[in-house]
């Protein structure tokens, strides 16, 4: 009996041994990979924040309006936020590798499936980025071309256009990444539906005595704009 | 566009049998069937009495025109003219068209009869607007003399003007040029002008034709190329000024001159940033004249637009200019009409730090264009507010003071240019 339990507990004793030593060299490649991995990705979030800096990336997404939304979320600039993300998906991607080394059949099909989330990611990142972008441009350019019309409601136009434009954008994005698509369809439709709605009734309630107007003017009297408050400029 | 572009074969051919000429009179058309007969008239008399012996050719490079302005151009025959004047022209005058492009681009315009005075080796060309109802046929002489006499490469004009005509000459163009380059060229965008052959074919060659802002200012940036370049500068006193048809729109104006002005400023900050003070350049005539009409000015509008301006579009002037001076507009937009003041010296740092932005491009250029519109109907209200009782040495010794302002601040323009913001 005496004799048994010991020969067992030998056995499994050389077992582990075994099977530590048979893991052991995995492990270790495990950790290289994942130095190595560490050290490729600083190399590349200097590159990257190198990058950013001489392309005045940080001008851009103060364009965009990504700076302010970041500073208002206590988040750092968008530089040092896009240079940490390539550091992250670096490493994360390195360590995956070295845990597909250790060959735990219950990880591979994980470690293939983030893979083959990176570049929806990153297409992701750069529809949000350019999406961003356009509600920034689009917004100034119509609310310096309201203003310099007139327009009462520059600002309203303004902003409802980069609403319009953002959630068109994240729409994009949520479907790229395959997340609550349904959701940010309907979504959008319903918002997108919504403001064009509220623009209508208030174009229609609030503008039909400036379209009277206009249209007395110019159908039935005939009369040309007058126009007294322009000095030549040239 | 390549200049090969710019002369098709058809007008090629036109100028080959044209030959050599000794003054190139150009005009720039789009619909002007209205003005453009005696404009003609007013040329081919101007040639009959100054110039009949020398050889002139008439280019009109056209924009699209739907009501038959080239057909009137290339139709009007001098012959008409000399039983007025009673005198012989000892050459043909020729009279050729050309259609660059579908819609009109004053810069395109401008290039295409550019190539043609260097085709033909002209001494002088001259150039027009197809809108002067108010010219004279002594206007051609007047422009076309100092460059063909005494070897001056380009002659800008001066004019008569009604006392509030050409406000954005007078508050910035002016001023801001006169500061930059230390000249003091009175219209530094003008519609009409005369250069020499050299100045032509030098300005033609410039790659500066790529920029849009360049196309789109093409007259500032001749100016501009004229006084940075070894070339002789002087004005000439024409007379009363026609009303400018494009300058109704606002934004469109703006675009076109201060845009280019700016446009300007990056290419050659060597030559500039090292200039202060401002010379007077020859001038032959008057050095202004001014005609006491009354305008009728909305001035309660302009200041609701400044106003409403300075209040909506904060977030940009955020982006454009500094604290102080955005807080000193938010407080001027508070003012009544009757108490309203948009002082010289700040007007003057506004404009330099809406160029040091320009240049940066701390948003879209067009965009820094288009804001500086609402600025500057508050800065006409102070003009029209402070010369509305004033005679014409009043108004010239306000500009004079403006002008004072443009050029002391200057140092805070190299200031603001060199911030890394």
């Amino acid at each position: 009996m005496r004799e048994i339990i010991i020969t067992e507990l030998t056995q499994a004793f050389q077992d582990l041994v075994r099977g530590f030593a048979h893991y052991l060299p995995r492990l270790i490649v495990m950790l290289i990979i994942a130095l190595v991995g560490w050290m490729i990705a600083y190399l590349l979030k200097v590159l990257a924040h190198s990058i950013l800096r001489l392309t005045k990336f940080s001008k851009l997404s103060e364009n965009a309006g990504a700076t302010q939304l970041l500073s208002q979320a206590a988040l750092p600039s968008s530089t040092e936020l896009l240079s940490r993300f390539v550091f992250w998906v670096a490493w994360v991607g390195f360590i995956l590798l070295g845990v597909s080394v250790l060959g735990i059949v219950a990880l591979q099909e994980y470690i293939s499936q983030f893979f083959l989330f990176l570049p929806r990611l990153f297409v992701a990142l750069v529809i949000l980025y350019f999406g961003l972008l356009a509600a920034s441009f689009f917004s100034r350019a119509a609310l310096l071309a309201a203003v310099n019309v007139n327009f009462r409601s520059s600002r309203l136009l303004s902003i409802s256009i980069r609403v319009i434009i953002s959630i068109f954008a994240l729409s994009m994005v949520f479907e790229v990444l395959g997340v609550a698509k349904e959701t940010m369809l309907i979504t959008f439709g319903t918002v997108f539906g919504a403001v064009m709605l509220s623009l209508a009734i208030a174009f229609g309630i609030g503008g039909k005595e400036v379209a009277r107007e206009f249209l007395e003017k110019k159908i039935v009297t005939g009369k040309k704009e007058e126009k007294e408050d322009e000095v030549s400029p040239l | 566009m390549a200049e090969e572009m710019l002369l098709t074969d058809d007008f090629l051919r036109q100028l080959i049998n044209v030959g050599e000429v000794d003054i190139l009179v150009g005009l720039r058309t789009h619909n002007n069937a209205n003005t453009i007969e005696p404009v003609i008239r007013a040329i081919q008399t101007g040639i009959l009495q100054c110039f009949p012996r020398e050889r002139v050719g008439i280019v009109n490079a056209d924009g699209g025109s739907q009501d038959k302005t080239p057909e009137l151009i290339v139709g009007a025959s001098i012959d008409d003219v000399w039983s007025v004047s009673k005198v012989y022209a000892l050459r043909t005058l020729h009279s050729i068209s050309t259609r660059y492009a579908t819609s009109p681009e004053p810069g395109t315009a401008l290039r295409t009869i550019l190539a043609a005075a260097d085709l033909l080796h002209a001494k002088a060309c001259v150039v027009f607007s197809p809108d002067s109802t108010t010219i004279e046929p002594d206007w051609l002489q007047r422009l076309v003399r100092p460059v063909y006499n005494d070897n001056f490469d380009l002659v800008s004009p001066i004019y008569r003007r009604q006392k509030f005509e050409g406000a954005l000459i007078q508050n910035l163009l002016y001023p801001m040029t006169r500061a930059i380059y230390g000249y003091r060229v009175r219209e530094p965008y003008a519609s009409e002008f005369a250069i020499s052959g050299r100045l032509a074919s030098d300005f033609l060659n410039k790659e500066s034709w790529n920029d849009e802002s360049s196309r789109l200012g093409a007259e500032i940036h001749l100016t501009v190329a004229a006084l940075t370049g070894t070339y002789r500068v002087c004005q000439s006193f024409l007379g009363s000024k026609a009303q400018d048809r494009g300058a109704s729109d606002l934004v469109a104006a703006m675009r076109r001159t201060v845009g280019a002005l700016f446009s300007s400023l990056d290419s050659d900050f060597p030559l500039w940033s090292t200039i202060s003070g401002s010379q007077l350049v020859p001038t032959l005539g008057a050095q202004s004249e001014v005609v006491m009409e009354p305008a009728r000015v909305n001035r309660k509008r302009l200041r609701e637009m400044f106003a409403t301006g300075v209040a909506q579009l904060e977030p940009v002037f955020r982006s454009i200019l500094s604290e102080s001076t955005l807080s000193e507009l938010q407080r001027i937009a508070t003012l009544e009409v009757s108490e309203f003041n948009y002082p010289a010296d700040l007007w003057a740092k506004t404009v330099f730090e809406f160029a040091a932005s320009y240049h940066k491009s701390v948003i879209s250029r067009d965009h820094i264009v288009q804001a500086l519109v609402p600025l500057y109907r508050g800065r006409t209200l102070t003009f029209l507010l402070e010369n509305r009782d004033g005679s014409g040495e009043d108004i010239e010794r306000n500009l004079e003071s403006l002008c004072g302002d443009f050029e002391r601040l200057k140092p805070y323009l190299l200031e603001v240019w060199a911030d890394r913001k």
